[in-house]
């Protein structure tokens, strides 16, 4: 187990494939973990893709994430359908434990695991998951045909599954907290204008009911704390998504810095703007560190910038003799050229190099 | 290796009677993690295919049966013997998970 490899991407979807895309285009030859069952990301539970620059006809979420795939293979990025289930992310040796075990090295690591739906967090929730509470409305929707349901949360993502859901059901419910939707406006108009969906404004789900499988739902009205009953038989879960930060998380505390609600923290003090964590040529990029935009496109453009400062961060590990003054030397040239990007192929066309 | 097929009219032959304790893939082609579980079945399939017999129920075209089972969530994975369901995994889950959870029928 003597070889290095330059670079190893945990996580696929926009964020993971961009930084594959430059990093292979930069002859890093990236190792990329997309997840044994979670390859592509959340986009791969989508349908319409309607913001995505440069697909003015709109594209289908998997699609989308099949073409990026496609195009971070084309150019040399070896893509492992697996798991990763250890990291050891200091020192300038970090290294990468898969779901058969396998160890694998690299002097840099782009973290890019994305997120996680958000339970309710309710007594009888896990119990009726797949009984009809469920957390994707394209694998389920199909089955709730001409039945009420309910889709929670005010957002793009429920507005979006409540609007895709009349497909199927009688009526949708949405199950909201406030009292206007958060979607962008062309959403929320198109569910305003839904005959099929209803509202239930200033509202929270207080029980889950059913044996065996759902038959409704306690509402509570968070302003007047009235409660009533809501017959569905199906339940969308859509308020939200936590980080994905569990591999960085072990009983000795955490491998590098996050914040209050788990997501990574990156950025220098100075700038601001770079994928750098706490750990010299430890970089992080998509859901794993975006409170705010949390778009594909906003995903992707952090994967390329994390692939960037992954690269420089490599040359100057090739010129110093420590990562940290690495992460130094990279950091400066950020901070005195920011525009300045070595050139494609700057760095060895060797896959991987042998260490002593 | 491609897995069998089965349908609402080959159910009881292909599952119910069967000897042998048969796992049903309830999926659709719309379904995203359906795709994802696929090959790690017909993987397990090939290792484990003297134990346990694998195939597939496509939702869309078979909706009785999925019905009958209560089928509201794909990937649904429902194990029968003896024509009863005597355990159901629902979700795409990774390999090694599965494994553990199908230890009963494959050890």
């Amino acid at each position: 187990m003597s070889d290095v490899r330059h670079v190893i991407i945990i996580g696929s979807g926009p964020a993971g494939y961009t930084a594959a895309v430059y990093a292979a285009r930069a002859n890093l030859h990236p190792l990329v973990f997309e997840g044994a069952v979670t390859a592509g990301g959340a986009l791969m539970n989508t349908t319409d893709v309607e913001n995505f620059p440069g697909f003015p006809d709109g594209i289908m979420g998997p699609d989308l994430m099949d073409n990026m795939r496609a195009q971070a293979v084309r150019f040399g990025a070896e893509i492992v359908t697996d798991d990763v289930t250890a990291v050891a992310l200091d020192g300038d040796v970090k290294t990468v434990t898969d779901g058969e075990g396998a160890v694998h090295r690299a002097h840099a690591v782009v973290l890019a695991m994305g997120s996680a739906y958000r339970e309710l967090g309710l007594p009888r929730e896990k119990e009726l998951s797949g009984h009809g509470v469920s957390w994707c409305a394209t694998c389920d929707g199909f089955f709730f045909r001409d039945q009420d349901i309910a889709v929670v949360g005010g957002g793009d993502s429920a507005v979006e599954e409540a609007t895709f859901l009349t497909k199927f059901a009688r009526t949708v419910t949405i199950i909201h907290r406030r009292d206007e939707l958060r979607a962008s406006k062309i959403m929320a108009a198109r569910a305003h204008g839904n005959e099929k969906i209803r509202f239930a404004w200033n509202s929270e789900v207080a029980e889950i009911h059913g044996e065996g499988k759902l038959s409704g739902v306690t509402l509570r009205d968070i302003v007047t704390g009235e409660t009533r009953d809501l017959n569905v038989t199906g339940l969308f879960v859509a308020i939200g998504h936590d980080p994905r930060n569990d591999l960085l998380t072990t009983a000795e505390g955490e491998q590098v810095h996050l914040d209050e609600a788990g997501y990574v923290l990156t950025g220098d003090s100075g700038s601001g703007r770079s994928t750098r964590t706490n750990l010299p040529g430890v970089f992080a990029c998509g859901d794993l560190v975006d409170h705010t935009y949390r778009q594909a496109i906003t995903a992707a453009g952090s994967g390329c910038a994390a692939a960037l400062d992954a690269e420089h961060y490599l040359a100057a590990r090739d010129d110093t003799d420590s990562p940290a003054a690495a992460e130094n030397e990279a950091a400066a040239l950020d901070a005195a050229d920011p525009v300045e990007c070595p050139a494609e192929g700057s760095l060895s066309g060797v896959p991987v190099v042998t260490s002593a | 290796m491609a897995l069998k097929q089965t349908t609402d009219a080959t159910f009881a032959d292909d599952v119910l009677l069967s000897d042998k304790p048969v796992l049903v893939d309830f999926w659709a082609a719309w379904c995203g993690p359906c795709r994802k579980v696929a090959p790690i079945l017909e993987e397990i399939a090939a290792q484990y295919g003297d134990k346990i017999e694998i195939v597939k129920l496509d939702t869309d075209e078979n909706q009785d049966t999925a019905a009958r089972y209560g089928v509201t969530s794909i990937p649904t994975l429902n194990v029968y013997v003896k024509g009863e369901v005597v355990k159901t995994i629902i979700g795409a889950h990774p390999k090694p998970k599965l494994l553990r959870e199908l230890e009963e029928f494959i050890a």
